[in-house]
């Protein structure tokens, strides 16, 4: 037996080394770090223990703004892309033709380079001096004034980077409501129509109490998907998020630690374990809130 | 048979709706995909000669395809996220294979008590922990190297967990016969469960060349040096300093290019994949 | 309400997509089912039997053929207005619902001059619930009872509306055998005490012997047989219904008719008239054997099986087709077999003969054994 036990951490010796050196150490260590008062990476020296590096980002303007617009997007796109995606796999729980097609389809933006695709959508929503650009030549067209959507009003910023977000994120929701769609078994509906069921209620009282913990757990990663945007925004508006007055919370964590302005481990830190705060405070409300109205089988 | 009729109506016009609705989407999906193709093989001059964007070119050139390759180290980056890719997931691999192994096979002391400090690990973000790591491999001098840029993506603990998972689906009778027959430990993992679990571990392998080949925050803290970059931060340089000029067609031609591979990839798997991703995926 | 199917085939497409052939579940079926009986549908899997009862309940419709509920033509009708109430083999109870509101729930939909009023509905409910003997568990969720009471709740939540006819799809397959026993008395009292008409499916005809007034025998879409099931039992009309039906099963023997006699494995075992001389195939029926020393049907003795009151021989024979011979006979004539050798003698109305190709039924006027 004794050979046996060196045997099991022998195996596991790897994963340990690696989590420990990587994940265990490091997350210790951010709290030191969110501590230690002007620390600089530079001189690798700090002159106090305290709680001033929170109190300093709480101040920051541009974490102020990082925490709007991260807060704005969440709201904005996590109800938004979740109904969108309910409505789209409803349909396509209702066809047969071409059903396939579609989902291969609706699923590529999950396998294609966020930065990448996000510069499409930097040309098709920007003005430059040749063109005013796809998006704004469609409003024109109805009538509208063109708007600089890459720098121009806030409101134009946020719709773009929300409307990226929500074209990133639909795929895995579309695909995970759509096999729990699938997975409510047919004698339900069956059983729904020899009562005479009409269509709405079949939908909201055997089809969603059905697919909720698939919804909410949809809902949960939405949120904290969401509060840690930053890849999309860099895709569409550069990696000075801060000039573009659209850098998240994640970006101003980077920001902080490396880039522009950077050398800040402790702001960094500071700033990170803010963010995990928030995250973690939705998440217990989401938990509480689904105790409720989430049905386990 | 009149009520029929227009009952039948009514549900051929909600299908008809239904499917609008599906291909209003899909277009919104594929324009994009449409658009960086048809600019990537517009000419410089012919793109900035257009107020009025064209939806299909007269004059399709591969020049810009040349120039993405020529002009900035799109092949470089191209082979660098190849090798970060192939190491990273076969590190990860070996590693989570094992561990996933100990946990579902071996019995060993605190087997319970680790497991569960392993699951509480998923929980933790990886923004909590860049910015140690970020400061370990700088002062471990590994800046703008391979071996800074892979060690701390190898670790999955969510992988080890459905590994272990797996594994632990298989019956102990299995086990049982292989140790009667004198099997090792590893030779029945290499021979029995590898083999058996093979979807799971297929899985997990498309799941992290995806992450990999996406990868753009770490990378981008810890390499400068373009001869280093993957192609997401060479995709951000190209934006940012690339090509000299504002060549949007010479931009859209690199973005084919790093997007081809996982799109070919995803069509050849697309059953395995999109199964995949819906056991265990999420994406952010 | 009488049912009456009128000549219904039912077609399905291929699963194979690129055979363009149709697979036939129900063949050509006719059959009527009396006012306020209960009917077993019968037959082994994939015989079509379930497509006949979702046909019935109009989640299917028909290729062609023709089916009443009394005198109305319901086969254009969708299946919510054609007032039946269906028990799905796995129950389909809402699991998120508890007792009481899964079987409120098709009361709900009620609209226009149907809509009860809140206490009307409550009533129906104990009612039903009342019928079924589950009122003390209305709190419940599904996944918080036994399978028995499940379908206690799915037969209630079906008969809420008061149906005019019951459709039960293998009510008794998901039950442990004390259950099936207990559940199948249920449902005949249940049957007794409101008169619907009933039907339901199974593959175990002893289930469907035992409580049905009819039972319809099926086989590959086709309708075999039908009638009161000891009718059925002692006058198969074909060897596939024989077999089909008791427990044990027929024993079956190659045998021939020569001459005015029956002769197994050469021995003459029956005298009989109205059967010209031919190759026959032989059913008997277990309790058909009587044993004597100088009986003329001379099989090989494998054992004797006491199992309670009655004693089972088994025995093997040249001519036997399947497997080998179990005859049930009462326990003290079993005292005197032993050896190598037993001897059998026939009770005539217990023989069936059926043509070797056809399976068909060959009568005879009349018999005697030897």
């Amino acid at each position: 037996m004794k050979k046996y036990g060196l045997k099991g951490w022998l195996y596991l010796l790897p994963a340990i080394l690696f989590l420990g050196a990587f994940m265990v150490y490091p997350l210790v260590d951010v709290f030191v770090y969110s501590f230690e008062e002007g620390y600089n990476s530079a001189s690798q020296s700090f002159f106090g223990v305290g709680a001033y590096n929170y109190a300093y980002v709480l101040r920051d303007e541009y974490f102020l703004q990082a925490l709007k617009n991260t807060f704005l997007l969440v709201v904005i796109t996590v109800p938004l892309s979740t109904s969108l995606a309910l409505l789209i796999s409803v349909a396509l729980g209702s066809i047969k033709k071409l059903r396939e097609l579609f989902q291969t389809i609706y699923f590529l933006p999950y396998v294609t380079n966020t930065l990448a695709v996000g510069l499409v959508f930097m040309i098709l929503f920007k003005k430059t001096a040749y063109t005013d650009g796809l998006v704004n030549l469609v409003i024109n067209f109805f009538g509208s004034p063109s708007v600089d959507f890459i720098e121009g009003p806030y409101w134009a910023k946020m719709f773009v980077l929300c409307f990226y977000t929500i074209w990133v994120v639909m795929p895995f929701k579309i695909l995970i409501l759509t096999s729990a769609l699938a997975s409510v078994r047919q004698d339900f509906y069956n059983a729904a129509r020899l009562d005479a069921t009409p269509k709405w209620r079949v939908f909201t009282r055997i089809t969603l109490p059905m697919i909720s913990p698939q919804l909410f757990y949809l809902i949960i990663t939405g949120f904290i998907g969401a509060f840690k945007a930053y890849s999309d925004a860099v895709a569409i508006f550069g990696t000075d998020l801060n000039a573009a007055g659209m850098n998240t919370i994640v970006g101003y964590v980077y920001d902080m630690l490396y880039g522009n302005g950077g050398g800040w481990p402790s702001y960094a830190s500071a700033a990170a374990i803010i963010l995990f705060a928030i995250v973690l405070t939705i998440t217990c409300i989401n938990l509480l809130v689904s105790r409720k109205h989430v049905y386990y089988v | 048979m009149e009520n029929i009729d227009r009952s039948m109506t009514r549900a051929r016009v909600g299908k008809a709706f239904v499917y609008l609705f599906l291909a209003v989407w899909a277009i919104l999906v594929l324009f994009p995909f449409y658009w960086m193709l048809l600019t990537s093989i517009k000419s410089y001059g012919a793109y900035n000669g257009e107020y009025i964007p064209r939806f299909f070119t007269p004059n399709p050139t591969l020049e810009n395809y040349a120039e993405a390759f020529t002009a900035v180290p799109l092949g470089k980056y191209f082979l660098n996220t190849v090798i970060f890719t192939l190491v990273t997931t076969a590190v990860m691999l070996i590693v989570t294979v094992l561990a996933a192994f100990a946990f579902s096979r071996l019995e060993f002391r605190g087997k319970d008590l680790v497991f569960t400090f392993f699951l509480a690990l998923m929980m933790i973000p990886s923004e909590l922990v860049v910015i140690t790591n970020f400061q370990t491999i700088t002062n471990a001098g590994l800046r703008n190297t391979f071996t800074g840029l892979i060690l701390p993506s190898v670790t999955s603990v969510f992988y080890i967990y459905l590994l272990k998972e797996n594994f632990e689906q298989i019956p102990d009778e299995l086990y049982r016969a292989a140790k009667v027959d004198g099997t090792s430990d590893f030779h029945y993992l290499t021979r029995v469960m590898i083999p058996i679990c093979r979807p799971t571990i297929i899985t997990v392998t498309i799941l992290k060349v995806i992450e990999c080949w996406n990868s753009f925050v770490w990378p981008r803290l810890i390499t400068d040096d373009t001869n280093y970059f993957l192609v997401s931060n060479g995709i951000q340089s190209i934006r940012e300093n690339g090509f000299g000029r504002e060549n949007i067609p010479a931009m859209m031609a690199a973005v084919v290019v790093i997007s081809v591979p996982l799109i070919v990839l995803f069509l050849l798997f697309r059953k395995k994949i999109m199964a995949g991703v819906s056991r265990g995926g999420t994406k952010g | 309400m009488k049912v009456v199917l009128e000549h219904l085939t039912k077609k399905f497409p291929s699963r194979n997509k690129k055979d363009k052939s149709e697979v036939i579940a129900v063949n050509d079926m006719s059959f009527e089912i009396p006012d306020g009986k209960l009917v077993g549908l019968l037959g082994p899997s994939g015989c079509g039997k379930s497509t006949v009862l979702n046909l019935i309940c109009g989640l299917e419709t028909p290729t062609e053929g023709k089916i009443f509920f009394g005198d109305d033509n319901v086969t254009a009708l969708p299946p919510e207005k054609r007032g039946v109430g269906l028990v799905f083999q796995n129950y389909a109870l809402y699991p998120h619902l508890t007792v009481r509101q899964n079987i409120l729930f098709p009361l709900q939909n009620l609209r226009g001059e149907e809509k009860l009023s809140k206490e009307a509905m409550e009533d129906k409910m104990l009612a039903a619930a009342r019928l079924v003997q589950i009122e003390q568990l209305l709190e419940r969720k599904p996944s918080e009872m036994s399978g028995g009471q499940q379908q206690r709740v799915a037969i209630a939540r079906a008969m809420v509306k008061t149906p005019r006819v019951l459709l039960l799809d293998e009510p008794l397959s998901n039950l442990d055998a004390r259950l099936r026993l207990q559940t199948r008395e249920e449902i005949r009292r249940i049957q007794r005490e409101t008169g619907v008409t009933t039907v339901f499916v199974t593959h175990d005809q002893e289930e469907a012997m035992s409580i049905s007034d009819v039972i319809v025998v099926m086989k590959e879409g086709v309708l075999q047989q039908q009638g009161k099931p000891q009718e059925v039992y002692n006058d198969p009309d074909n060897l596939f219904v024989a077999k089909f039906l008791g427990t044990p099963p027929i024993n079956v023997f190659d045998g021939e008719v020569r001459g005015g006699r029956l002769y197994i494995a050469g021995d003459a075992v029956m005298e009989l008239t109205g059967v010209s001389d031919r190759h026959v195939t032989v059913g008997i029926r277990p309790e058909a054997f009587r044993v004597r020393d100088d009986a003329p049907m001379r099989c090989a003795l494998v054992g004797v099986e006491v199992m309670g009151r009655d004693t089972t021989i088994v025995a093997t024979s040249e001519a036997c087709v399947s497997g080998s011979i179990r005859a049930v006979i009462g326990a003290e004539y079993a005292e005197g077999v032993g050896g190598e050798e037993v001897r059998f003698y026939l009770k005539e109305s217990k023989v069936h003969l059926f043509d070797p190709e056809s399976g068909e039924r060959i009568r005879f006027d009349a018999a005697k054994a030897l």
